[in-house]
């Protein structure tokens, strides 16, 4: 029987060392080629005519100018007259030409006129008495549903009770049953009423009242009750990269496309079907992209524009990267989530009763549901969410979607409970670990650890800073949790017979360090220096393996990569065995040599050994998951623990962060470098989030405001403070699996950074960003918000 | 410290902005034409090349590059669009984020705030130019050492930022960092690495 299961610490070379990624001489040199750096001889540049209303019916539109502008090479309409446009920047014309500047000023000779409409881009607190919604349930409802682990009963009976305003293909139904939902709930869509959507009169939607337990009952009982309102804004994924794609038609039935995108493997089928060719004869590449964090799963309409021009020119190379305006109005968004909280402990401190009432926007689509109370567990709940549709582009998948918002919301609560109570909040949380499941162990370690870090006892102080002088300093704390159970991936790895190893696989790198990992797995198994493994990926024409969201790839790859490796080792020891005058399983693959264990003087080089696969290369699929080669490599839920050092200039309302920790878990960390790097990345990302970022949207015209990077703000180096990381490693967590780790440490920033500032200035500052003037306001009112 | 300082620019340099801020009310159509045309505006003789393409050529990484471009064309699309030299990026397009970063007669400048035709006499290095074949720079190997990336896509903007920082600043404190770099950002959220090249770099200078 092979042995898939990852090595002891003793016996694995370069699993769980610190390695340098090993893209990382392409990328400093500025070789990487990316795909806004994709410039064939023959490219046309690609624009798109957006709408500038929030909310407008098309009545015309009149490309002739432009179509007779030389240089002009097509002119595609991607929305025409009696379209009803919902969000401004929406896509309406596209044309190609030689270059950019033609591009630019055919864009401006087109004439579109448009009947402008009422809109609505308000997330404020919706009014006490909504009107019950009874429409149907939308496909981005019901992923929300799904994400946010909505009970299947209640699941279904939404959907018979409401109908559903899309038709489920037999495909999106494989998937959510490939994804683990329940049977019943897939037949409960097979036989929804369907009802097409029609734009409610309102745009608030609101979800019946969950109730757990007898909340009024553990209020009434409780020895203190803390009320207040937190949240965070709406902010964009603001990737460096802007969203992209090019097409080119080599043959009328054949196309090649280059695009930004988190989702190698599945851009093909999404691009074939609006077309109408077969997905087989379409190759998607990337090598490299600047930047996800969610918003690149689809080959959106801009990219299927590119096709159409492409075609429309002859299938000469069509590219369009979005502009920055564009990328922050309309191709990528994290939808807002505030609250209005009531949190109870009994005497003991445990946590006896929770309620909320939630609102937020994601765009026309609503918003997400925020897993509330977060991580905790409380006994006694009553909860109700309301998403508000708004005129704005939609949002998408940002970094652990609704995890965030929902730390920032509960951690916030418990917080100021423990203030209420004079306890640390340290111990508080302590005290309800057990309301934290099957991650307890996990916080109740990682906790001391992130204190120590911190000096956590030597620094805190009970609310509000009593020092003198106007700068106040505090210390803030969260948890975080998260899945990331590795994707489904095949590796398709080739031994040669001259000692060379090439491994082939449709996955991407965000920059996480997933090429660097699949290397380390590989050449760790067979016992080879990592330069000898050579890796292609980034062509949809290798083995598939899945999109890089959730924090699924770091254990869908390492496992089908392991168990490909594993396989290829024992057929080169079968093939070795006779000239070492050994059986196949006597033999071991370390230090770049196939020897007999025990008896290191019987022993080929790697590549005399290889040699004797003969004259053709050897090449194996390894897959995840694989119940025919056990053990599961991978492993889902993870725990992390976060503190924050800020400080507060009451006087400027400038909050700074002086440190912030982080120790984290994700299983068997498989390079703790590039793991720390995206811890640290999380941390920066989330000090950034907590302090500057906001898309801002005007309610007069609809439109953001703040549609660049000089005006949405993202944090800098001088920002940053000092960051220390700590990743759990050992027993208890080796041998848990790879488990990813891209959304876990992004969830705790703000809540730990928000709580530092109502430790350090004594008064909550109940929403995200926390600016100046938030700041402010929250000192002048002294508190009210904290203690409604 | 080297500190090349920039050559007045020749009267061929064309219109710089401010000359164009000067002359953009006047409405006279101008024909295709090799040189540059003689204007009245404000009363001073101006140059107006434009708006059609016009001969640009530009010195960079030590190679004399042509091409016909319109005057509005930047120095960052000539040079990813024109010349192929894709290393600095467009990211925000307006002098915010840095990722254009180029050197222009040795200091740091956004490319995408310089137009192509004012670049003309400069000598511009761009990130390809500061290595030759696939060796590296000691900055790009600490690039590497301390993994100061992760995209990738602001790591080329860094590279040429952190290369004239530490030979304008050899041993650089935390503050002079926190001040010296902070005119390019990075979302992945690179910074702890690039902080600690700058330190250990100066480190190993000093």
């Amino acid at each position: 029987m092979s042995e898939y299961q990852w090595p002891d610490p003793a016996t694995r070379p370069l699993l769980g060392k610190r390695i340098s990624r090993v893209d990382g001489p392409v990328k400093v040199s500025g070789r990487a080629k990316y795909t806004y750096d994709y410039n064939p001889d023959g490219l046309l540049a690609g624009k798109i005519l957006r709408c500038p209303y929030a909310h407008a019916r098309i009545t015309s539109v009149d490309t002739s100018a432009a179509e007779k502008m030389a240089g002009v090479k097509a002119v595609h309409v991607i929305q025409g007259p009696g379209t009803e446009i919902f969000w401004a920047g929406d896509e309406i014309v596209g044309v190609a030409a030689v270059d950019e500047p033609t591009a630019e000023d055919a864009i401006r000779a087109i004439k579109v006129q448009y009947e402008v409409l009422p809109h609505f881009v308000s997330d404020a607190e919706p009014p006490k008495n909504i009107a019950p919604d009874s429409g149907p349930i939308s496909r981005d409802e019901f992923d929300d549903m799904q994400d946010n682990q909505v009970p299947d009963e209640q699941l279904i009976a939404a959907i018979k009770t409401k109908g559903i305003s899309f038709h489920p293909s037999e495909k999106f139904l494989k998937g959510i049953q490939d994804e683990g939902t329940d049977a019943k709930v897939i037949a409960a869509l097979r036989s929804a009423k369907y009802i097409a959507s029609v734009m409610s009169r309102s745009p608030y939607k609101e979800t019946a009242v969950q109730t757990t337990g007898e909340p009024d009952k553990a209020f009434a009982s409780a020895a203190a009750v803390s009320e207040g309102l937190y949240g965070a804004s709406c902010i964009t994924h603001c990737c460096l990269e802007t969203h992209g794609m090019a097409s080119e038609w080599p043959t009328d039935k054949d196309m090649t496309v280059h695009i930004s995108t988190q989702n190698l493997s599945g851009i093909a089928g999404q691009v074939a079907e609006p077309l109408g060719i077969p997905a087989g004869n379409i190759q998607v590449l990337q090598q490299y992209i600047g930047g996800g964090f969610g918003s690149k799963f689809s080959p959106d309409r801009w990219g299927l524009t590119t096709a159409h021009l492409s075609k429309k020119a002859g299938g000469k190379p069509v590219k369009i990267m979005l502009e920055r305006d564009a990328e922050q109005e309309v191709a990528g968004m994290r939808p807002s989530t505030f609250a209005r909280v009531k949190v109870a402990a009994d005497k003991d401190g445990k946590l006896i009763a929770w309620e909320s009432r939630s609102w937020g926007t994601g765009g026309m689509g609503g918003g997400g549901t925020p897993p509330l109370p977060y991580i905790f567990e409380i006994p006694n709940q009553r909860k109700q969410n309301i998403a508000i549709a708004t005129n704005q582009g939609s949002a998408r998948a940002w970094r652990a979607p609704n995890h965030p918002q929902a730390a920032v919301i509960s951690m916030g609560a418990i917080e100021d409970l423990a203030a209420k109570m004079n306890l640390d909040p340290v111990e508080l949380i302590t005290r309800n670990l057990d309301l934290t499941g099957k991650r307890a162990q996990t916080y109740r370690e990682e906790l001391p650890i992130a204190a120590e870090m911190m000096e956590w006892k030597r620094h805190w102080h009970p609310r509000g800073d009593k020092t003198a002088g106007p700068v106040k300093r505090g210390l803030g704390l969260s948890l975080h949790t998260w899945g990331g159970r590795g994707h489904n991936s095949d590796c398709d790895l080739t031994l040669h017979p001259d000692g060379s190893v090439e491994i082939k696989m449709a996955t991407q790198d965000l920059g996480t360090g997933c090429r660097t990992i699949i290397v380390i797995v590989a050449a760790d198994t067979l016992g080879i220096p990592i330069d000898n493994v050579k890796l292609l990926i980034g062509d949809s024409r290798y083995p598939v393996s899945g999109a890089s969201g959730g924090s699924t790839t770091s254990g869908g790859v390492t496992s089908s990569t392991r168990r490909a490796a594993v396989d290829a080792r024992e057929q080169l020891f079968a093939k070795v065995a006779p000239a070492l005058k050994a059986q196949p399983e006597e033999l071991e693959a370390v230090s770049g040599s196939v020897r007999v264990k025990g008896d290191p003087g019987r022993s080929l080089s790697w590549k005399e050994a290889c040699s004797k696969i003969g004259a053709m290369p050897l090449t194996i699929r390894g897959k995840n998951p694989d119940k025919a080669k056990p053990p599961d490599l991978t492993n889902s839920g993870v725990g992390g623990v976060q503190m924050a050092d800020v400080s507060v200039d009451t006087e400027t309302g400038i909050v700074r962060v002086n440190k912030m920790v982080a120790v984290q878990d994700c299983g068997l960390v498989v390079d703790v470098k590039t793991a720390e790097s995206q811890v640290l990345g999380a941390l920066i990302m989330g000090i950034s989030y907590a302090l500057y970022e906001e898309k801002i949207l005007d309610p007069v015209t609809g439109r953001m405001l703040n549609p660049n990077m000089e005006f949405y703000r993202l944090a800098g180096i001088s920002d940053i403070g000092e960051l220390k990381v700590h990743m759990m490693t050992g027993k208890g967590y080796d041998d848990r699996g790879v488990i990813g780790l891209a959304e876990p440490p992004v969830v705790s920033p703000g809540a730990a950074i928000s709580n530092a500032v109502a430790n350090a200035i004594g008064v909550r500052v109940p929403f995200l960003p926390l600016t100046p003037d938030r700041v402010l306001a929250a000192l002048e009112q002294g508190g009210a918000h904290a203690s409604l | 410290m080297k500190d090349d300082t920039a050559q007045k620019p020749d009267s061929n340099a064309g219109v710089t902005r401010r000359d164009f801020m000067k002359i953009s009310g006047i409405g006279v159509a101008v024909p295709l034409v090799l040189g540059p045309k003689l204007v009245e505006a404000a009363g001073e003789e101006v140059a107006v090349h434009g708006p059609g393409k016009v001969p640009i050529t530009l010195s960079v990484n030590g190679r004399k590059l042509t091409a016909q471009l319109e005057p509005r064309v930047t120095l960052l699309d000539a040079l990813r669009d024109n010349f192929n030299l894709t290393g600095a990026k467009r990211v925000c397009d307006r002098g915010a984020c840095g990722a254009c970063t180029v050197l222009m007669d040795g200091k740091t400048v956004y490319a995408c705030a310089v137009l192509a035709i004012d670049a003309q006499n400069a000598r511009i290095t761009t990130v390809e130019g500061l290595t030759q074949g696939d060796s590296l720079t000691p900055v790009m190997h600490a690039f590497v050492e301390h993994d100061a990336q992760q995209c990738g896509f602001c790591t080329p903007g860094f590279i040429v930022a952190t290369t004239q920082f530490l030979q304008s600043h050899p041993s650089p404190t935390m503050e002079d960092i926190r001040h010296g770099l902070s005119g390019n950002y990075c979302r992945c959220g690179t910074y702890n690495g690039i902080r600690a090249v700058a330190l250990a770099s100066g480190g190993r200078q000093s």
